[in-house]
Protein backbone atom coordinates (compact mmCIF):
# COMPACT_ATOMS: atom_id res chain seq x y z
CA UNK A 1 0.00 0.00 0.00
CA UNK A 2 1.24 3.46 -0.83
CA UNK A 3 -0.07 7.02 -1.01
CA UNK A 4 0.14 9.55 -3.78
CA UNK A 5 0.62 13.26 -3.47
CA UNK A 6 -3.13 13.65 -4.05
CA UNK A 7 -3.91 11.49 -1.04
CA UNK A 8 -1.67 13.67 1.08
CA UNK A 9 -3.36 16.80 -0.28
CA UNK A 10 -6.75 15.33 0.58
CA UNK A 11 -5.66 14.43 4.10
CA UNK A 12 -4.17 17.85 4.69
CA UNK A 13 -7.38 19.49 3.52
CA UNK A 14 -9.42 17.31 5.90
CA UNK A 15 -7.04 18.32 8.69
CA UNK A 16 -7.29 21.99 7.64
CA UNK A 17 -3.52 22.14 7.08
CA UNK A 18 -1.81 23.96 4.21
CA UNK A 19 1.51 22.77 2.82
CA UNK A 20 3.86 23.87 0.05
CA UNK A 21 4.52 21.52 -2.88
CA UNK A 22 7.94 20.76 -1.44
CA UNK A 23 6.38 19.76 1.86
CA UNK A 24 3.69 17.70 0.15
CA UNK A 25 6.36 15.75 -1.74
CA UNK A 26 8.38 15.25 1.38
CA UNK A 27 5.38 14.03 3.40
CA UNK A 28 4.34 11.69 0.61
CA UNK A 29 7.76 10.07 0.73
CA UNK A 30 7.80 9.92 4.50
CA UNK A 31 4.32 8.45 4.69
CA UNK A 32 5.21 5.83 2.11
CA UNK A 33 8.30 4.88 4.11
CA UNK A 34 6.16 4.39 7.20
CA UNK A 35 3.54 2.44 5.27
CA UNK A 36 6.25 0.27 3.75
CA UNK A 37 7.60 -0.48 7.20
CA UNK A 38 4.19 -1.43 8.49
CA UNK A 39 3.50 -3.40 5.33
CA UNK A 40 6.04 -5.90 6.60
CA UNK A 41 3.53 -6.90 9.27
CA UNK A 42 1.09 -7.94 6.55
CA UNK A 43 3.33 -10.88 5.78
CA UNK A 44 1.98 -12.48 8.94
CA UNK A 45 -1.30 -14.33 8.56
CA UNK A 46 -3.68 -12.70 11.05
CA UNK A 47 -6.94 -13.93 9.55
CA UNK A 48 -7.80 -15.78 12.77
CA UNK A 49 -6.73 -13.05 15.16
CA UNK A 50 -9.15 -10.52 16.67
CA UNK A 51 -8.10 -6.95 15.90
CA UNK A 52 -6.60 -5.31 18.96
CA UNK A 53 -7.73 -1.75 19.40
CA UNK A 54 -6.66 -1.36 22.98
CA UNK A 55 -3.32 -2.25 24.48
CA UNK A 56 -4.90 -2.83 27.90
CA UNK A 57 -7.64 -5.34 28.50
CA UNK A 58 -9.91 -3.12 30.50
CA UNK A 59 -13.63 -2.92 29.93
CA UNK A 60 -16.61 -1.09 31.45
CA UNK A 61 -14.95 1.99 32.83
CA UNK A 62 -17.91 4.07 33.92
CA UNK A 63 -18.96 7.03 35.99
CA UNK A 64 -22.30 7.23 37.76
CA UNK A 65 -24.77 9.72 36.34
CA UNK A 66 -24.15 12.60 38.70
CA UNK A 67 -24.01 16.21 37.65
CA UNK A 68 -21.02 18.08 39.03
CA UNK A 69 -20.26 21.80 38.85
CA UNK A 70 -19.09 23.14 35.50
CA UNK A 71 -16.40 25.67 34.74
CA UNK A 72 -17.53 29.27 35.29
CA UNK A 73 -18.46 30.76 31.94
CA UNK A 74 -16.05 33.69 32.04
CA UNK A 75 -13.18 31.25 32.58
CA UNK A 76 -14.40 28.83 29.92
CA UNK A 77 -14.63 31.63 27.36
CA UNK A 78 -11.21 32.95 28.30
CA UNK A 79 -9.27 30.48 26.15
CA UNK A 80 -11.27 31.27 23.07
CA UNK A 81 -9.89 33.31 20.24
CA UNK A 82 -13.07 35.33 20.10
CA UNK A 83 -16.10 35.51 22.39
CA UNK A 84 -18.69 37.90 23.67
CA UNK A 85 -19.92 37.74 27.26
CA UNK A 86 -22.07 34.66 26.58
CA UNK A 87 -20.97 32.92 23.42
CA UNK A 88 -17.93 31.69 21.55
CA UNK A 89 -17.63 33.59 18.30
CA UNK A 90 -16.47 31.89 15.13
CA UNK A 91 -16.36 32.87 11.46
CA UNK A 92 -19.71 32.56 9.73
CA UNK A 93 -20.55 28.93 9.04
CA UNK A 94 -23.57 29.11 6.79
CA UNK A 95 -23.61 31.19 3.62
CA UNK A 96 -26.71 33.27 3.68
CA UNK A 97 -28.43 34.84 0.73
CA UNK B 1 -47.68 9.81 -6.04
CA UNK B 2 -47.68 8.32 -9.52
CA UNK B 3 -48.69 4.69 -9.16
CA UNK B 4 -45.74 3.31 -11.04
CA UNK B 5 -43.27 4.60 -8.42
CA UNK B 6 -42.55 3.41 -4.94
CA UNK B 7 -40.75 5.33 -2.24
CA UNK B 8 -37.95 3.78 -0.20
CA UNK B 9 -37.33 5.47 3.11
CA UNK B 10 -34.95 4.89 5.98
CA UNK B 11 -35.14 6.90 9.18
CA UNK B 12 -32.45 8.01 11.57
CA UNK B 13 -33.87 9.08 14.88
CA UNK B 14 -31.78 10.87 17.48
CA UNK B 15 -33.13 10.79 21.00
CA UNK B 16 -31.63 12.92 23.74
CA UNK B 17 -31.32 10.74 26.81
CA UNK B 18 -32.74 11.90 30.13
CA UNK B 19 -29.56 11.66 32.12
CA UNK B 20 -28.55 14.20 34.74
CA UNK B 21 -25.03 14.61 33.41
CA UNK B 22 -23.36 14.55 30.01
CA UNK B 23 -22.01 11.46 28.30
CA UNK B 24 -18.33 11.87 29.19
CA UNK B 25 -18.17 14.49 31.94
CA UNK B 26 -20.15 15.63 34.96
CA UNK B 27 -21.59 18.79 33.37
CA UNK B 28 -25.34 19.07 33.65
CA UNK B 29 -27.24 17.73 30.64
CA UNK B 30 -30.17 20.03 31.33
CA UNK B 31 -31.84 21.79 28.42
CA UNK B 32 -32.44 25.52 28.43
CA UNK B 33 -29.75 26.79 30.77
CA UNK B 34 -27.90 30.05 30.12
CA UNK B 35 -25.52 29.60 27.15
CA UNK B 36 -22.12 28.12 27.92
CA UNK B 37 -22.76 27.51 31.60
CA UNK B 38 -22.76 23.68 31.43
CA UNK B 39 -19.26 23.30 30.04
CA UNK B 40 -15.88 22.10 31.24
CA UNK B 41 -12.49 21.25 29.74
CA UNK B 42 -13.73 17.76 28.76
CA UNK B 43 -16.76 18.80 26.69
CA UNK B 44 -14.79 21.76 25.38
CA UNK B 45 -12.22 19.32 24.03
CA UNK B 46 -9.22 20.85 25.73
CA UNK B 47 -5.95 19.01 25.11
CA UNK B 48 -5.14 16.17 27.46
CA UNK B 49 -8.58 15.66 28.97
CA UNK B 50 -10.03 12.17 29.28
CA UNK B 51 -13.67 11.18 28.88
CA UNK B 52 -15.35 8.77 31.30
CA UNK B 53 -18.52 7.07 30.10
CA UNK B 54 -21.87 7.68 31.79
CA UNK B 55 -23.20 4.27 32.83
CA UNK B 56 -26.83 5.32 32.80
CA UNK B 57 -26.61 6.38 29.14
CA UNK B 58 -25.35 2.90 28.28
CA UNK B 59 -28.21 1.30 30.21
CA UNK B 60 -30.82 3.54 28.60
CA UNK B 61 -29.58 2.62 25.13
CA UNK B 62 -29.52 -1.09 25.95
CA UNK B 63 -33.07 -0.81 27.32
CA UNK B 64 -34.19 0.74 24.06
CA UNK B 65 -32.55 -2.15 22.25
CA UNK B 66 -34.42 -4.68 24.36
CA UNK B 67 -37.68 -2.79 23.82
CA UNK B 68 -37.23 -2.88 20.05
CA UNK B 69 -36.31 -6.56 19.71
CA UNK B 70 -32.62 -5.86 19.15
CA UNK B 71 -29.69 -8.04 19.91
CA UNK B 72 -27.49 -6.42 22.57
CA UNK B 73 -23.91 -6.73 21.49
CA UNK B 74 -21.82 -8.40 24.12
CA UNK B 75 -18.97 -6.09 23.33
CA UNK B 76 -19.32 -2.68 21.83
CA UNK B 77 -16.82 0.07 21.26
CA UNK B 78 -16.77 3.80 20.67
CA UNK B 79 -15.28 5.44 17.61
CA UNK B 80 -14.24 8.90 16.54
CA UNK B 81 -16.13 10.44 13.66
CA UNK B 82 -13.83 13.14 12.39
CA UNK B 83 -15.07 16.42 10.99
CA UNK B 84 -14.67 20.09 11.69
CA UNK B 85 -17.61 22.16 12.75
CA UNK B 86 -17.51 24.88 15.39
CA UNK B 87 -20.24 23.32 17.54
CA UNK B 88 -18.00 20.29 17.98
CA UNK B 89 -14.91 21.68 19.68
CA UNK B 90 -12.91 18.42 19.70
CA UNK B 91 -12.90 18.14 15.91
CA UNK B 92 -14.55 14.74 16.14
CA UNK B 93 -17.78 13.33 17.46
CA UNK B 94 -17.47 10.36 19.78
CA UNK B 95 -19.92 7.86 18.39
CA UNK B 96 -20.09 4.16 17.62
CA UNK B 97 -19.29 2.67 14.25
CA UNK B 98 -18.86 -1.01 13.53
CA UNK B 99 -19.74 -2.23 17.01
CA UNK B 100 -22.83 -0.40 18.25
CA UNK B 101 -24.59 -1.32 21.49
CA UNK B 102 -27.62 -2.83 19.75
CA UNK B 103 -28.32 -4.36 16.34
CA UNK B 104 -30.96 -6.16 14.29
CA UNK B 105 -34.23 -5.21 15.91
CA UNK B 106 -37.66 -4.39 14.55
CA UNK B 107 -40.92 -2.65 15.27
CA UNK B 108 -44.33 -3.31 13.82
CA UNK B 109 -46.79 -0.59 12.88
CA UNK B 110 -50.41 -0.87 11.85
CA UNK B 111 -51.37 1.21 8.82
CA UNK B 112 -54.75 2.79 8.13
CA UNK B 113 -55.80 -0.06 5.87
CA UNK B 114 -55.25 -2.46 8.76
CA UNK B 115 -52.01 -4.01 7.51
CA UNK B 116 -49.14 -4.75 9.84
CA UNK B 117 -45.83 -3.51 8.57
CA UNK B 118 -42.55 -4.71 10.02
CA UNK B 119 -39.79 -2.13 10.04
CA UNK B 120 -36.33 -3.47 10.71
CA UNK B 121 -34.01 -1.58 12.98
CA UNK B 122 -30.46 -1.90 11.78
CA UNK B 123 -28.72 -0.50 14.81
CA UNK B 124 -29.01 1.62 17.92
CA UNK B 125 -25.90 3.34 19.10
CA UNK B 126 -24.81 5.86 21.66
CA UNK B 127 -23.06 9.09 20.76
CA UNK B 128 -22.62 12.65 21.92
CA UNK B 129 -24.67 15.61 20.77
CA UNK B 130 -23.06 18.69 19.24
CA UNK B 131 -23.41 22.23 20.55
CA UNK B 132 -25.67 24.86 19.09
CA UNK B 133 -24.66 27.40 16.46
CA UNK B 134 -26.57 30.62 16.08
CA UNK B 135 -26.30 31.82 12.51
CA UNK B 136 -28.61 34.77 12.24
CA UNK B 137 -25.95 37.25 13.30
CA UNK B 138 -24.51 39.91 11.06
CA UNK B 139 -20.87 38.78 10.85
CA UNK B 140 -20.12 35.80 13.01
CA UNK B 141 -21.63 32.55 14.11
CA UNK B 142 -22.17 32.28 17.85
CA UNK B 143 -21.64 28.96 19.56
CA UNK B 144 -23.28 27.61 22.72
CA UNK B 145 -21.51 24.46 23.86
CA UNK B 146 -24.04 23.48 26.57
CA UNK B 147 -25.58 20.74 24.46
CA UNK B 148 -22.23 19.39 23.35
CA UNK B 149 -21.68 15.87 24.75
CA UNK B 150 -25.24 15.45 25.97
CA UNK B 151 -25.99 11.74 25.39
CA UNK B 152 -27.79 10.94 22.16
CA UNK B 153 -29.14 7.59 21.16
CA UNK B 154 -29.35 7.07 17.41
CA UNK B 155 -31.85 4.56 16.06
CA UNK B 156 -31.36 3.63 12.41
CA UNK B 157 -33.86 1.65 10.33
CA UNK B 158 -33.25 -0.35 7.22
CA UNK B 159 -34.74 1.21 4.08
CA UNK B 160 -37.99 -0.64 4.82
CA UNK B 161 -40.42 2.24 4.93
CA UNK B 162 -42.50 2.85 1.81
CA UNK B 163 -44.71 5.80 2.72
CA UNK B 164 -44.83 8.89 4.84
CA UNK B 165 -47.67 7.28 6.78
CA UNK B 166 -45.45 4.36 7.79
CA UNK B 167 -42.70 6.81 8.74
CA UNK B 168 -45.15 8.73 10.90
CA UNK B 169 -46.43 5.60 12.61
CA UNK B 170 -42.91 4.32 13.22
CA UNK B 171 -41.85 7.63 14.76
CA UNK B 172 -44.94 7.75 16.95
CA UNK B 173 -44.08 4.29 18.20
CA UNK B 174 -40.47 5.23 18.90
CA UNK B 175 -41.68 8.25 20.85
CA UNK B 176 -44.14 6.13 22.80
CA UNK B 177 -41.46 3.58 23.69
CA UNK B 178 -38.85 6.12 24.82
CA UNK B 179 -41.51 7.73 26.98
CA UNK B 180 -42.56 4.38 28.44
CA UNK B 181 -38.92 3.65 29.23
CA UNK B 182 -38.55 7.15 30.65
CA UNK B 183 -35.27 7.62 28.78
CA UNK B 184 -36.17 10.60 26.56
CA UNK B 185 -39.01 13.09 26.74
CA UNK B 186 -39.80 12.56 23.06
CA UNK B 187 -40.44 16.19 22.23
CA UNK B 188 -39.72 16.93 18.56
CA UNK B 189 -40.67 20.57 18.90
CA UNK B 190 -37.97 21.10 21.52
CA UNK B 191 -35.50 18.89 19.69
CA UNK B 192 -35.15 16.14 22.26
CA UNK B 193 -36.28 13.79 19.50
CA UNK B 194 -35.00 14.45 15.97
CA UNK B 195 -35.57 12.64 12.76
CA UNK B 196 -33.68 12.61 9.47
CA UNK B 197 -35.17 10.79 6.52
CA UNK B 198 -33.26 9.12 3.70
CA UNK B 199 -35.59 9.16 0.74
CA UNK B 200 -35.37 7.62 -2.71
CA UNK B 201 -37.88 6.52 -5.29
CA UNK B 202 -37.86 3.77 -7.91
CA UNK B 203 -40.19 2.16 -10.38
CA UNK B 204 -42.24 -0.57 -8.77
CA UNK B 205 -40.57 -3.91 -9.40
CA UNK B 206 -37.14 -2.33 -9.74
CA UNK B 207 -34.60 -4.15 -7.56
CA UNK B 208 -31.85 -1.56 -7.19
CA UNK B 209 -32.34 1.49 -5.02
CA UNK B 210 -32.60 4.94 -6.51
CA UNK B 211 -30.25 7.75 -5.53
CA UNK B 212 -31.22 8.95 -2.07
CA UNK B 213 -31.35 12.33 -0.48
CA UNK B 214 -31.30 13.10 3.21
CA UNK B 215 -34.03 15.38 4.51
CA UNK B 216 -33.44 17.12 7.81
CA UNK B 217 -34.80 19.87 10.01
CA UNK B 218 -38.32 18.62 10.62
CA UNK B 219 -39.51 19.77 14.02
CA UNK B 220 -42.75 17.84 14.39
CA UNK B 221 -44.18 14.44 13.52
CA UNK B 222 -46.53 15.98 10.97
CA UNK B 223 -43.64 17.84 9.35
CA UNK B 224 -41.74 14.60 8.90
CA UNK B 225 -44.75 13.28 7.05
CA UNK B 226 -45.08 16.42 4.96
CA UNK B 227 -41.36 16.67 4.19
CA UNK B 228 -41.21 13.05 3.01
CA UNK B 229 -44.24 13.56 0.76
CA UNK B 230 -42.73 16.70 -0.68
CA UNK B 231 -39.39 14.99 -1.34
CA UNK B 232 -41.03 11.97 -2.99
CA UNK B 233 -42.99 14.34 -5.19
CA UNK B 234 -39.88 16.35 -6.06
CA UNK B 235 -37.87 13.26 -6.99
CA UNK B 236 -40.62 11.78 -9.16
CA UNK B 237 -41.01 15.09 -10.96
CA UNK B 238 -37.27 15.22 -11.74
CA UNK B 239 -37.25 11.64 -13.00
CA UNK B 240 -40.39 12.16 -15.07
CA UNK B 241 -38.72 15.18 -16.65
CA UNK B 242 -35.78 12.99 -17.59
CA UNK B 243 -33.48 14.39 -14.91
CA UNK B 244 -31.27 12.71 -12.34
CA UNK B 245 -31.47 12.84 -8.56
CA UNK B 246 -28.41 14.39 -6.93
CA UNK B 247 -27.36 12.83 -3.66
CA UNK B 248 -27.52 15.70 -1.19
CA UNK B 249 -28.79 16.92 2.14
CA UNK B 250 -32.00 18.91 2.04
CA UNK B 251 -33.50 21.05 4.74
CA UNK B 252 -37.23 21.17 5.37
CA UNK B 253 -38.57 24.67 5.64
CA UNK B 254 -41.59 24.99 7.84
CA UNK B 255 -42.63 28.38 6.48
CA UNK B 256 -43.04 27.51 2.84
CA UNK B 257 -43.58 23.75 3.30
CA UNK B 258 -40.72 22.91 1.00
CA UNK B 259 -37.27 21.33 0.93
CA UNK B 260 -34.12 23.07 -0.22
CA UNK B 261 -30.44 22.07 -0.38
CA UNK B 262 -28.44 22.76 2.76
CA UNK B 263 -26.07 25.65 2.35
CA UNK B 264 -23.16 24.78 4.52
CA UNK B 265 -19.41 24.96 4.32
CA UNK B 266 -19.13 21.47 5.77
CA UNK B 267 -16.90 19.44 3.47
CA UNK B 268 -17.74 16.28 1.65
CA UNK B 269 -18.10 13.49 4.17
CA UNK B 270 -14.93 11.60 4.88
CA UNK B 271 -15.27 10.82 8.53
CA UNK B 272 -12.24 8.51 8.92
CA UNK B 273 -13.81 6.59 11.80
CA UNK B 274 -11.37 4.88 14.11
CA UNK B 275 -11.70 3.30 17.55
CA UNK B 276 -11.72 5.87 20.35
CA UNK B 277 -8.53 5.12 22.28
CA UNK B 278 -9.67 6.97 25.41
CA UNK B 279 -12.76 4.85 26.06
CA UNK B 280 -12.58 1.20 26.97
CA UNK B 281 -14.97 -1.29 25.33
CA UNK B 282 -18.37 -1.81 26.92
CA UNK B 283 -19.18 -5.40 27.78
CA UNK B 284 -22.78 -6.23 28.54
CA UNK B 285 -22.69 -9.78 29.82
CA UNK B 286 -25.64 -12.08 30.37
CA UNK B 287 -25.99 -11.09 34.00
CA UNK B 288 -26.26 -7.41 33.15
CA UNK B 289 -28.69 -8.14 30.36
CA UNK B 290 -30.87 -10.21 32.66
CA UNK B 291 -30.95 -7.36 35.13
CA UNK B 292 -31.93 -4.92 32.37
CA UNK B 293 -34.69 -7.25 31.23
CA UNK B 294 -35.98 -7.37 34.79
CA UNK B 295 -36.35 -3.58 34.93
CA UNK B 296 -37.89 -3.30 31.48
CA UNK B 297 -41.37 -1.84 32.08
CA UNK B 298 -44.55 -3.10 30.46
CA UNK B 299 -44.45 -1.79 26.89
CA UNK B 300 -47.36 -0.31 24.92
CA UNK B 301 -48.24 -3.47 22.97
CA UNK B 302 -48.39 -5.59 26.11
CA UNK B 303 -50.38 -2.94 27.94
CA UNK B 304 -52.93 -2.75 25.13
CA UNK B 305 -53.37 -6.52 25.29
CA UNK B 306 -53.74 -6.46 29.05
CA UNK B 307 -56.29 -3.63 28.97
CA UNK B 308 -58.39 -5.64 26.55
CA UNK B 309 -58.37 -8.75 28.71
CA UNK B 310 -58.22 -7.33 32.22
CA UNK B 311 -60.73 -4.50 31.75
CA UNK B 312 -62.74 -5.97 28.85
CA UNK B 313 -62.17 -2.78 26.89
CA UNK B 314 -62.48 -2.55 23.11
CA UNK B 315 -59.11 -2.51 21.29
CA UNK B 316 -59.78 1.09 20.27
CA UNK B 317 -60.15 2.23 23.89
CA UNK B 318 -57.06 0.31 24.95
CA UNK B 319 -54.99 1.90 22.22
CA UNK B 320 -56.10 5.42 23.11
CA UNK B 321 -55.62 4.93 26.85
CA UNK B 322 -52.11 3.52 26.44
CA UNK B 323 -50.79 6.12 24.01
CA UNK B 324 -49.34 7.94 26.98
CA UNK B 325 -48.04 5.88 29.88
CA UNK B 326 -49.26 8.43 32.42
CA UNK B 327 -52.79 8.34 31.04
CA UNK B 328 -52.79 4.56 31.28
CA UNK B 329 -51.63 4.94 34.85
CA UNK B 330 -54.39 7.45 35.60
CA UNK B 331 -56.96 5.08 34.12
CA UNK B 332 -55.71 2.22 36.26
CA UNK B 333 -55.76 4.39 39.38
CA UNK B 334 -59.35 5.36 38.62
CA UNK B 335 -60.31 1.71 38.17
CA UNK B 336 -58.93 0.93 41.61
CA UNK B 337 -61.72 3.18 42.95
CA UNK B 338 -64.51 2.41 40.47
CA UNK B 339 -64.82 -0.91 38.68
CA UNK B 340 -67.06 0.35 35.87
CA UNK B 341 -64.11 0.13 33.45
CA UNK B 342 -65.95 1.09 30.30
CA UNK B 343 -67.43 4.16 31.94
CA UNK B 344 -63.96 5.16 33.21
CA UNK B 345 -62.58 4.65 29.71
CA UNK B 346 -65.35 6.70 28.07
CA UNK B 347 -64.96 9.58 30.48
CA UNK B 348 -61.18 9.65 30.15
CA UNK B 349 -61.20 9.40 26.35
CA UNK B 350 -63.72 12.20 25.92
CA UNK B 351 -63.86 14.59 28.86
CA UNK B 352 -60.37 14.18 30.28
CA UNK B 353 -58.42 14.00 27.00
CA UNK B 354 -60.61 16.78 25.62
CA UNK B 355 -59.68 18.99 28.54
CA UNK B 356 -55.96 18.14 28.24
CA UNK B 357 -56.01 19.00 24.53
CA UNK B 358 -57.90 22.20 25.07
CA UNK B 359 -55.56 23.41 27.82
CA UNK B 360 -52.48 21.90 26.16
CA UNK B 361 -51.42 20.25 29.40
CA UNK B 362 -50.48 16.68 30.28
CA UNK B 363 -52.26 14.29 32.60
CA UNK B 364 -49.86 15.05 35.43
CA UNK B 365 -51.14 18.63 35.39
CA UNK B 366 -54.77 17.50 35.28
CA UNK B 367 -56.58 19.05 38.26
CA UNK B 368 -58.83 16.13 39.23
CA UNK B 369 -57.20 13.39 41.27
CA UNK B 370 -57.83 9.81 40.14
CA UNK B 371 -59.45 9.20 43.51
CA UNK B 372 -62.06 11.94 43.16
CA UNK B 373 -62.61 10.97 39.54
CA UNK B 374 -63.25 7.38 40.56
CA UNK B 375 -65.65 8.53 43.27
CA UNK B 376 -67.63 10.52 40.72
CA UNK B 377 -67.90 7.46 38.47
CA UNK B 378 -69.13 5.46 41.45
CA UNK B 379 -71.86 8.04 42.07
CA UNK B 380 -73.02 7.58 38.46
CA UNK B 381 -72.77 3.83 38.67
CA UNK B 382 -74.91 3.60 41.79
CA UNK B 383 -77.50 5.95 40.30
CA UNK B 384 -76.96 8.71 42.85
CA UNK B 385 -76.24 11.22 40.11
CA UNK B 386 -77.20 11.28 36.44
CA UNK B 387 -74.50 11.62 33.82
CA UNK B 388 -75.84 15.07 33.11
CA UNK B 389 -75.25 16.11 36.72
CA UNK B 390 -71.90 14.36 36.55
CA UNK B 391 -70.88 16.76 33.78
CA UNK B 392 -71.67 19.67 36.12
CA UNK B 393 -69.73 18.07 38.93
CA UNK B 394 -66.85 17.39 36.55
CA UNK B 395 -66.60 21.10 35.68
CA UNK B 396 -66.71 21.95 39.35
CA UNK B 397 -63.98 19.43 40.13
CA UNK B 398 -61.80 20.92 37.41
CA UNK B 399 -61.83 24.15 39.39
CA UNK B 400 -60.54 22.80 42.66
CA UNK B 401 -60.37 18.98 42.65
CA UNK B 402 -63.11 18.86 45.25
CA UNK B 403 -64.61 15.65 46.53
CA UNK B 404 -67.69 14.87 44.37
CA UNK B 405 -69.55 13.46 47.36
CA UNK B 406 -69.24 16.79 49.12
CA UNK B 407 -70.23 18.74 45.98
CA UNK B 408 -73.47 16.83 45.55
CA UNK B 409 -74.38 17.30 49.23
CA UNK B 410 -73.55 21.00 49.23
CA UNK B 411 -75.37 21.68 45.98
CA UNK B 412 -78.13 19.20 46.60
CA UNK B 413 -77.47 17.44 43.31
CA UNK B 414 -78.42 13.93 44.33
CA UNK B 415 -80.41 12.25 41.61
CA UNK B 416 -84.13 11.87 42.30
CA UNK B 417 -85.00 8.22 42.07
CA UNK B 418 -88.02 8.44 44.31
CA UNK B 419 -90.95 7.53 42.04
CA UNK B 420 -93.49 9.55 44.02
CA UNK B 421 -91.40 12.67 43.68
CA UNK B 422 -90.85 12.11 39.97
CA UNK B 423 -94.54 11.37 39.49
CA UNK B 424 -95.34 14.79 40.95
CA UNK B 425 -93.06 16.50 38.48
CA UNK B 426 -94.52 14.53 35.56
CA UNK B 427 -98.04 15.46 36.56
CA UNK B 428 -97.06 19.08 36.90
CA UNK B 429 -95.56 19.14 33.40
CA UNK B 430 -98.51 17.37 31.83
CA UNK B 431 -100.87 19.78 33.62
CA UNK B 432 -99.04 22.85 32.36
CA UNK B 433 -98.75 21.57 28.78
CA UNK B 434 -102.29 20.59 28.06
CA UNK B 435 -102.33 21.20 24.32
CA UNK B 436 -99.17 19.09 23.75
CA UNK B 437 -100.67 16.39 25.90
CA UNK B 438 -103.78 16.41 23.72
CA UNK B 439 -101.61 16.19 20.57
CA UNK B 440 -99.80 13.26 22.05
CA UNK B 441 -102.94 11.43 22.97
CA UNK B 442 -104.21 12.08 19.44
CA UNK B 443 -101.30 10.10 18.10
CA UNK B 444 -98.43 12.61 17.82
CA UNK B 445 -96.23 10.27 19.84
CA UNK B 446 -92.94 11.67 18.76
CA UNK B 447 -93.32 14.58 21.20
CA UNK B 448 -92.66 12.09 24.02
CA UNK B 449 -89.08 13.28 24.11
CA UNK B 450 -90.05 16.88 24.58
CA UNK B 451 -91.99 15.89 27.72
CA UNK B 452 -88.93 14.10 29.03
CA UNK B 453 -86.86 17.21 28.35
CA UNK B 454 -89.28 19.44 30.23
CA UNK B 455 -89.44 17.04 33.18
CA UNK B 456 -85.66 16.84 33.39
CA UNK B 457 -85.46 20.60 33.23
CA UNK B 458 -88.05 21.00 35.94
CA UNK B 459 -86.06 18.63 38.15
CA UNK B 460 -82.92 20.63 37.38
CA UNK B 461 -81.48 17.55 35.75
CA UNK B 462 -81.72 15.55 38.93
CA UNK B 463 -84.54 13.18 38.01
CA UNK B 464 -83.34 9.70 37.17
CA UNK B 465 -83.91 9.64 33.40
CA UNK B 466 -84.63 5.93 33.31
CA UNK B 467 -87.39 6.23 35.88
CA UNK B 468 -88.75 9.35 34.16
CA UNK B 469 -89.03 7.45 30.89
CA UNK B 470 -90.73 4.45 32.43
CA UNK B 471 -93.13 6.44 34.59
CA UNK B 472 -94.06 8.89 31.85
CA UNK B 473 -94.76 6.07 29.43
CA UNK B 474 -97.04 4.27 31.87
CA UNK B 475 -98.87 7.47 32.86
CA UNK B 476 -99.45 8.41 29.20
CA UNK B 477 -100.57 4.89 28.38
CA UNK B 478 -103.07 4.97 31.23
CA UNK B 479 -104.39 8.30 29.91
CA UNK B 480 -105.00 6.84 26.46
CA UNK B 481 -107.47 4.37 27.85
Amino acid sequence: MSVTINDVKHISELAKLKFSDVELNEFTNQLNEILGYVEKLNELDTSNVEPLSYPVEMTNVFREDEATPSTPREIALLNSEDADEKYFRVPKVINQD
Amino acid sequence: MLNKYEAVIGLEVHAQLLTNSKLFCGCSAKFGNEPNTNICPICLGHPGVLPVLNKKAVEFTALMGLATNCKINQKSIFARKNYFYPDLPKGFQTSQYDKPLCEDGFLEVKTKDGLTKKINIKRIHLEEDAGKSIHDQAYETLVDVNRCSVPLMEIVTDPDINSSEEAYLYLTKIKQIVQYLDICDGNMEEGSLRCDANVSVRLIGEKTLGTKTEVKNMNSFRNVEKAINKEIERQIEIIEDGGKIIQQTLLWNDNDNNVSPMRSKEEAHDYRYFPEPDLMPVVIDEKWQTRLLSILPELPEKKIERFVTQYQLPLYDSEILTQDKSIAEYFENVTSICDDYKSASNWIMTSVLGYLNEKKINIKQFPISSENFGKMLNLIKSGIISSKIAKEIFSEMLENNSDPEIIIKEKNLVQISDTDEIKKIIEFILDTNKSELEDYLNGKEKIFGSFVGKIMKESKGKANPKIVNELLKSILESMKN
